[in-house]
Order: C-alpha cells, then sequence, then structure tokens
C-alpha cells in the first residue's frame, strides 16, 4: 500500500510542478487520492468486518478514518470543482493557460 | 513630597496645551511665553532639593506603572540625577527665552516646536530621575524621538530630513543594543532598579553575562552621546533649529550617554575592559572630533565636532576614574577618583560655554544670514556683546584662565598624568588633543570677528536684540563666575555627585576636593602653556598646513562608510528578493516542497524513526495487488497522457479504482460517495475541457523536468518511508472501541454515519459549509462580471 501511495504523491507532484493549469489540478486530484488511502492505511487493513452493528461481526474495521476520509472527500471535490471553475474563468478572461505566461503583475 | 512628580509630569501635560494657546494667542502673543515658566518651576522644585542632596540625603518616589511586573516610574534623586536636571532645566528656560525671539511668530509652525520641545524635556528629566532600569529605557527612546522631530523641525528641506533619518537610525540602534544589555543586567542582578542592582552586586564581575551585557550598555550610551564611530550624526543634526542645537546637542541630550556611564560605574567600573573600552574610545573621540574641527567652514559644524571632541575628555575622565575602583589601585584611589570629579566638573562647565556658543551662532546666523566662515569677518566692531560672548565662550573652551574652562582643563590634566602610570599614550593623546582645541577655537573666534568681512550679505548686518543676547549672557557670567568661585558648586552640588558615583569610596571618605585656579607651578600649568605656544604657531601658519586635510582620502570617512553600507543594504536586500520571488508558482512549490523533504525526511533521519515491522501489516490478496496495479497504470497514464481527454479519462478511472478498494477495505459509505463525487468531477472536467484550450506537449527545458522528476520522486520517497514507519513504530491502542458502543449512545447501527452525525457533528456542519461556500463560490466565478473582465473575455 505504501508504495502505491508513494507512486501517487510524486506522479501528483510532478503534475503539480508543470505549467498547464488542467495538468496542476489533476495533480492535486491524485494527492487527493493518495491523501485519502494514506488516512485509510494508516488506520490499519486489518480484516473485519464493515462497521455496521447489526451484522452481529465480532471485529470491525477502524469506523473513524472513515468517517474521516468522508470529511475529506467531500472538501476535496468541493475544492477541486472551485478551482476547475477558477481555471475555465482564468483562462476566459485572460486567453492562457500557461502558468509562466500569467506571470508578473505591476506592482514588481 | 508628591508635588515632585510635577517634574515629570508637568512638560508632557502642558504640550497638550501648547496647540490651544497656540490657535488662541498668535499672532498676538508669541507661545513661547506661555512655555517659559515650565523649565523655571522644575529648576526651582530642583533647586529646593539642594540642601537634602548636599548633606548627604536621597529623595525616592515610586509611582507604580505596571506593578505585576515590578515596573515603576520611579522619581530619584540624588546628587547625580540633581547635576543632569539642573542642568536640563536651567538651559531649557535660557533656550526657550532665546528661541522666543528666534523664531518668528508669524513664520514658523510654532506649536510644533514647543511641543517637541516639552517632549525632550520631559524625557530627558525622566531619563535622568529614573531608578528603575525599564522606566529610564522608556524615557531613553523618547529622547530619540523628539530629537529626531525637532532635528527635521524645517521638514521640507531635504538635509533636515536626512540629517533626522541618520540620527534617528543611529540612536535607535543604540538604545536597543541598551535594551538588550539592560535584560542582561536585570537577569544578572534580579532586579530593576539600578540602586538595588548596586547593593546586590554579588559576584557580577564573574558572570559568563556580565561582558555581553557591558557591552551592549556601552554601545547605547556612545552613540547617544556622540562616541567614536558613531559620531557621524552629531554635525548633520546641525540642521535643526539653532535653539535645539544649543538645548539638545551640546548641554542635554548627547549628555545622556555620559550620565548613563557615570550611573552605571558603581556596577561595571573596576575591571579592565570597561576601563579601557571607556577611556580609550573616549580618548579616540576627543581626538577624532577636535581634529575634524579645525576643517570645518560652517560655524554649527565646527561647534558639533567640538561637542563631540568635549564629549570624548568628559567620557574619558569617567573612564579614567572607574580605575579608582579596582581593588589593585591601592593608594592611589583617590587620586584615580578625582578624575570622575573632573568628569562632573567638565560636564557643568561645557554645557555652560558650549550653550553660550551656540546661542552666539545663532545670533551671527540670524543677523547677517550666514554661517559660514569663509564669508564672515570683522564682526566685532558691529556686534561687540556677541563678540565678547564667543570669546568667552571660546577661550573657556580652549582652558584659559580666567574662565572655568581653564578649571577643568588643569583637572584633566592631572587625571590624565595619573593614569600615564597605566600607559604614557594616554597624556600625550589628550595633549594634542587640546592643542588642536585651542587652534579651533581661535578659528572661530577670530575669523568670525576680527579682519574684514570678505563677502557682503544681503542683510545689512547688526547687534542682535536684547532678549536674544540674555541668555547667553547668562550662561557666560556663570563661565566667568564658575572660574572664581567653583568651590559653591562643588560643595553644593559636585560633591554629593560624586558620591553618587563612586559610593564605596564615598564611604571610605576619600573623595575631598577644593579647587583652586593656582596651584603654583604644576606640570598641569606646564602643559597648559604649550598648549597655548603650540596652538598659537599652528594658529598663526594654519594656511599652511590646512591642505593637509584634503590629503585624506575622501572614501575613508566615516560618512562614506556609512552611506555606502546604507546603500549596500538596500541593493543586497533588493535583488534578493528579486531573485527568489520570482512571481513563478512553480519555483514556490519547489521551496515548499523541498522544505518538505527536507524537514519531514531530515526529521525521520534524525530521530532514527524508519523502521519497518511488517508483523502488523496484513497479508495481501490477490484482489488488492490488481487493484493496486491498476492504480499505478491509471496514474502513469495521467502522466503520460497527450491529450486532455485521456488525462481527464485516466483520473476518473484511478478514482474509480479507489471506489473498488473501498469496497474491499470493508467501508460501504466511503465506496458510495466516492462513487457519486467522482462521478460528477469527472463530469465537471468534462465540461470544462471543453472550453479548455488542447493540452499542450510540455515544453519545460530538460534540467527542470530533471528537477521536477528528482524533487517528485524525493517527495513520493518520504511519504512512502512516513508510511511504511507509521506502522512500524509502536502506536497507542486506537479509540475505535468506543465507538462500538453507536446503538447503545446514539441509536445508530451504522457506526460511521454515527461519528459523522452524532460523536463528531461538528465536523459535518463545518464541511457542509465549506461545501456551500464552493457553490456560491463557483456561481459568483460564472456569473459575477466587474468591469475590464468584459474586453478580454473571449466566446
Amino acid at each position: 500500500m505504501a508504495i502505491v501511495i508513494g507512486i501517487l504523491f510524486t506522479i501528483g507532484t510532478y503534475l503539480i510542478l508543470s505549467k498547464t493549469l488542467l495538468r496542476i489540478i489533476l495533480g492535486t486530484s491524485i494527492i487527493g487520492h493518495g491523501v485519502n488511502l494514506l488516512i485509510l492505511t494508516m488506520g490499519g487493513l486489518k480484516k473485519g468486518g464493515p462497521p455496521l452493528l447489526g451484522l452481529k461481526e465480532s471485529l470491525f474495521t477502524d469506523p473513524l478514518p472513515q468517517a474521516l476520509l468522508l470529511t475529506a472527500i467531500v472538501i476535496n471535490f468541493a475544492t477541486t470543482a472551485l478551482f476547475l471553475v477558477l481555471s475555465y474563468r482564468t483562462y476566459k478572461v485572460l486567453g492562457t493557460d500557461d502558468l509562466e505566461e500569467l506571470r508578473g503583475c505591476d506592482d514588481e | 513630597m508628591v508635588w515632585l512628580y510635577l517634574i515629570l509630569g508637568i512638560p508632557f501635560l502642558f504640550a497638550f496645551l501648547v496647540p490651544v494657546l497656540h490657535k488662541r494667542f498668535t499672532p498676538r502673543i508669541h507661545t513661547g511665553w506661555f512655555v517659559l515658566w515650565i523649565p523655571l518651576l522644575i529648576f526651582g522644585i530642583l533647586l529646593s532639593t539642594v540642601p537634602t542632596i548636599s548633606s548627604g540625603g536621597i529623595i525616592d518616589l515610586s509611582l507604580p506603572w505596571i506593578p505585576a511586573y515590578d515596573i515603576n516610574i520611579t522619581l530619584f534623586i540624588d546628587g547625580l540625577s540633581l547635576i543632569f536636571g539642573l542642568l536640563i532645566s536651567g538651559v531649557g528656560f535660557l533656550v526657550i527665552l532665546y528661541s522666543i525671539y528666534y523664531l518668528s511668530q508669524h513664520k514658523e509652525a510654532l506649536h510644533n516646536f514647543y511641543i517637541y520641545l516639552l517632549l525632550f524635556m520631559g524625557a530627558m528629566l525622566g531619563v535622568v530621575l529614573s531608578d528603575n532600569i525599564f522606566a529610564l529605557y522608556v524615557f531613553w527612546e523618547m529622547t530619540s524621538i523628539s530629537s529626531f522631530l525637532l532635528i527635521a523641525y524645517w521638514f521640507e528641506r531635504e538635509k533636515s530630513r536626512s540629517g533626522a533619518r541618520k540620527s534617528l537610525l543611529i540612536t535607535v540602534f543604540g538604545g536597543l543594543a541598551m535594551l538588550a544589555g539592560f535584560i542582561l543586567l536585570t537577569m544578572m542582578t534580579d532586579t530593576y532598579s539600578i540602586r538595588g542592582m548596586i547593593h546586590n552586586l554579588g559576584g557580577i564581575h564573574s558572570h559568563t553575562l556580565f561582558l555581553p551585557a557591558m557591552v551592549l550598555i556601552l554601545i547605547g550610551a556612545f552613540t547617544k552621546s556622540a562616541q567614536f564611530p558613531f559620531s557621524i550624526w552629531l554635525p548633520d543634526a546641525m540642521e535643526a533649529p539653532t535653539p535645539v542645537s544649543a538645548y539638545l546637542h551640546s548641554a542635554t541630550m548627547v549628555k545622556a550617554g555620559i550620565y548613563l556611564v557615570a550611573r552605571l560605574t558603581p556596577i561595571f567600573g573596576g575591571g579592565g575592559v570597561w576601563f579601557w573600552l571607556v577611556t580609550g574610545i573616549g580618548l579616540v573621540t576627543l581626538f577624532y572630533g577636535s581634529f575634524n574641527a579645525i576643517r570645518q567652514t560652517d560655524l554649527k559644524a565646527l561647534l558639533a565636532y567640538s561637542t563631540i571632541s568635549q564629549l570624548g575628555l568628559i567620557m574619558s575622565l569617567l573612564g579614567l576614574g572607574s580605575a579608582g575602583l579596582a581593588p589593585e589601585a591601592g593608594n592611589a584611589q583617590a587620586a584615580y577618583a578625582l578624575a570622575i570629579f573632573t568628569a562632573l566638573f567638565h560636564l557643568v562647565n561645557h554645557s555652560t560655554f558650549k550653550g553660550c556658543l551656540f546661542m552666539v551662532v545663532g545670533i551671527i546666523d540670524h543677523e547677517t544670514g550666514t554661517r559660514d566662515i569663509r564669508k564672515l569677518g570683522g564682526l566685532m566692531h558691529i556686534m561687540p556683546i556677541s563678540f565678547t560672548l564667543a570669546l568667552i565662550g571660546c577661550l573657556s573652551m580652549a582652558g584659559l584662565p580666567p574662565f572655568n574652562g581653564f578649571l577643568s582643563k588643569e583637572l584633566f590634566f592631572t587625571a590624565v598624568l595619573n593614569a600615564s602610570e597605566i600607559s604614557v599614550v594616554i597624556p600625550v593623546v589628550a595633549w594634542l588633543a587640546s592643542v588642536l582645541t585651542f587652534v579651533y577655537s581661535l578659528i572661530m573666534v577670530f575669523k568670525t570677528f576680527t579682519g574684514q568681512p570678505r563677502v557682503k550679505s544681503g542683510k545689512q548686518a547688526h547687534e542682535a536684540p536684547l532678549g536674544m543676547l540674555i541668555p547667553p549672557m547668562v550662561l557666560a557670567a556663570l563661565v566667568v563666575l564658575l572660574f572664581f568661585f567653583p568651590n559653591v558648586l562643588v560643595h553644593y552640588v559636585l560633591a554629593p555627585a560624586w558620591a553618587a558615583v563612586l559610593p564605596s569610596l564615598a564611604q571610605a571618605n576619600l573623595l575631598t576636593v577644593h579647587v583652586s585656579p593656582w596651584h603654583g607651578v604644576t606640570p598641569e600649568l606646564l602643559m597648559t602653556l604649550g598648549v597655548i605656544i603650540l596652538g598659537g604657531t599652528l594658529y598663526k601658519t594654519l594656511k599652511k598646513w590646512v591642505k593637509l586635510y584634503r590629503t585624506y582620502p575622501q572614501i575613508l570617512t566615516l560618512n562614506h562608510i556609512y552611506e555606502t553600507a546604507l546603500e549596500l543594504m538596500e541593493s543586497l536586500s533588493l535583488s534578493l528578493t528579486k531573485r527568489y520571488m520570482t512571481g513563478s508558482l512553480r519555483d514556490y512549490l519547489i521551496y515548499i516542497l523541498s522544505f518538505i523533504v527536507v524537514a519531514v525526511g531530515g526529521a525521520l533521519v534524525l530521530a532514527q524513526g524508519i523502521a519497518f515491522d511488517p508483523s502488523h501489516d496484513a497479508a495481501l490478496s490477490i484482489y488488492e495487488l490488481a487493484l493496486l496495479a491498476g492504480m499505478v497504470v491509471c496514474a502513469i497514464a495521467v502522466l503520460l497522457a497527450e491529450t486532455r481527454l485521456a488525462a481527464v479519462i485516466a483520473v476518473g478511472a484511478l478514482g474509480f479504482l479507489v471506489v473498488f478498494f473501498f469496497v474491499l477495505f470493508r467501508a460501504p459509505d466511503l465506496a458510495l460517495t466516492q462513487l457519486v463525487v467522482e462521478t460528477i468531477t469527472t463530469v465537471l472536467f468534462l465540461l470544462c475541457f471543453y472550453h479548455l484550450p488542447k493540452l499542450k506537449k510540455e515544453t519545460t527545458p530538460l534540467p527542470s523536468k530533471v528537477v521536477n522528476g528528482l524533487l517528485s520522486l524525493a517527495v513520493g520517497l518520504v511519504m512512502t518511508l512516513v508510511a511504511l514507519s507509521a506502522n512500524g513504530n509502536p502506536l497507542p491502542e486506537s479509540i475505535a472501541g468506543y465507538y462500538e458502543n453507536a446503538y447503545e449512545l446514539a441509536g445508530a447501527k451504522n457506526i460511521v454515519n454515527a461519528i459523522l452525525v452524532d460523536f463528531r457533528g461538528f465536523d459535518t456542519m463545518l464541511e457542509i459549509l465549506v461545501l456551500s461556500m464552493a457553490g456560491l463560490g463557483v456561481y459568483t466565478l460564472i456569473k459575477l462580471r466587474m468591469a475590464g473582465g468584459k474586453e478580454n473575455e473571449r466566446s
């Protein structure tokens, strides 16, 4: 698991270091997945029943990381949606999605 | 006794009234008349304490300010404070009287002037009357600020502003160093009261913080008192109105450092470092100031360098006197201690004649329109009174009888001759500096008042009004009186001050002195004769050797070094900022990520936290392996995708694989959410990408690709290590067992949902808020069109 998380982080990082806005958003998305998996992994991947009390199992998987994750997924979604629209607007207004061309302002 | 607080309070309180009075009575009555009574009142109050002080008593009052931290406004009067207090209020009175005639009530913003001046006076009194070291610091900085305001009084002039800025930078630098020194001092002695410190000195001399505290406090004292090499602000401060120069930069503020050194002598004195620092810097300043004064062509600049030189003289005397505290001094203790007395005596003398000289220069400036020595001359017959005053002041400064400068100069020679047992250099330097002092004193009188006027100024030069002449006359009268009756001052004021500087010697009854102008033919007298002969010769041959000054390279002057250092600092910080603040997101990300890698990875290595312990891990099933492989493939596909569609689909696929993963690891709620979210995200991507341009091939050059790649690998590696080590290290038991009571506590069988809405419902509420805000944000972004956006809009 840890290795896969590492690979996801590697690729996500590489993507956010690129110049295109879309690649950066995809990169954050991939890092988001990596983080989610990391949280789940840290909770322990031992087998057990799903955390539903009705199932008469003696051993459950840890419910706390799952609750945390659920929150994280929703927030991740919200920010991704906002970023997407933001990049869309950026492109509309400024006519480029190349970060190098977005540099500089009059204050410098 | 509480009315004594008036001394501290009145200048500040009255400063509030000044603008009101100014507005109401200008231009009928000069605002200065309203202010005049304040220093007089303070002077009177302080005079009334003289009997108490001269009989060995002290006055000690305390008003709580921050009692929880033991910081109080204290009013502590002993001999030393009394001298300074009398000087501040006495010269203050004369200066205000002088300024009434000097500053025009029609043209100048007088309310500003008197507010600043009152602020300064109050702060200066606070410095010398404070026993609490932090109260002293507060007043100390207030003198810096009010001096800054006064120097830049004519703020529309560029030179005034730069002079004010320079003095502020230097004195505040010193003030902050002094604060640090004070803090170290309080740490060593465990009290905020200076008297308390003197009482429980203990083994302070061997304390490790002793030396840093001493050096830091001395930096503060040296910057304020314009000692070498911090003296450069004083000549530039001459852009201030002349009353200010006379008051602040000759009689009071520049003596704050002297006061501090004298006040702390019982604490620091006696050691070799203190002796050499104070004496050495003092002598260097003495020589440097007198050497540079000769080549000045502006009268005020000449006086400024002369002030620097005289301050150096006083400082070196304080250093010499501290040798009296050294245990090894033995029988010579009393002889060394005499130097402290001389310092205090010369302090008073200097205030009198230097104040007088500044006022005379102000009169000349006022009546002829210039202060340039090259343009002045032959004023003796036009301004006889000013000439007399200048003559008295200058001869006193040069150290001739029958003026008070003679007495203190003789005592000074005695002190340096005593010190010749320590080093022969000391009297030689002192004597040479005295010769130079003699020369510039002569320049000041004779170049200005004798000969022919070289350039006709626009004004018809004439004698000043009487009101302007009275203050310097009073000071000049003091100069002469102190020569004939020095022992009145010695008995009532100087002796208790001397005892305050050297309390241990005072208890041993070693401090006795009788000042008289005639001792018989002593080495000191011969030295003075030598000064007169050599100085006279040098003055006669001035034209021949004054060219020597021009050979001194401009680059090596202190001012040049200061300017260059300032410029260098500015350009350095600017280029540094320009270099790392590139404006490129990628660069900042690289900083952040590399920092993470270094910090987290470094911490892992340093704490030896890398540990793999596979025993906790569950066995991997074939499904999981397949899923993981699929994820890796998807991720790589995103990386390599050449079209945006492929990239978006690959990310979507990755998301769905994560869904399967959640299924596999018994997280049904997660799987459901992830499925929905992933779908919506993909749809959003698809919606957006239609409007986005084609995914361009990355045109990044190869080196930065390599940097990107290496950095990403490092980040991935560190995260992997963290993940592995976290499982490998022993952890406390999970609290998950508690949540299995979900049914009993919350009436829910779905534990995850119970946590979300019951156990940890707050998170959920705020998460809803996040979602709403994102929704509103999206809406705003799409709907809201600000001006300026429309022109650039593309369909």
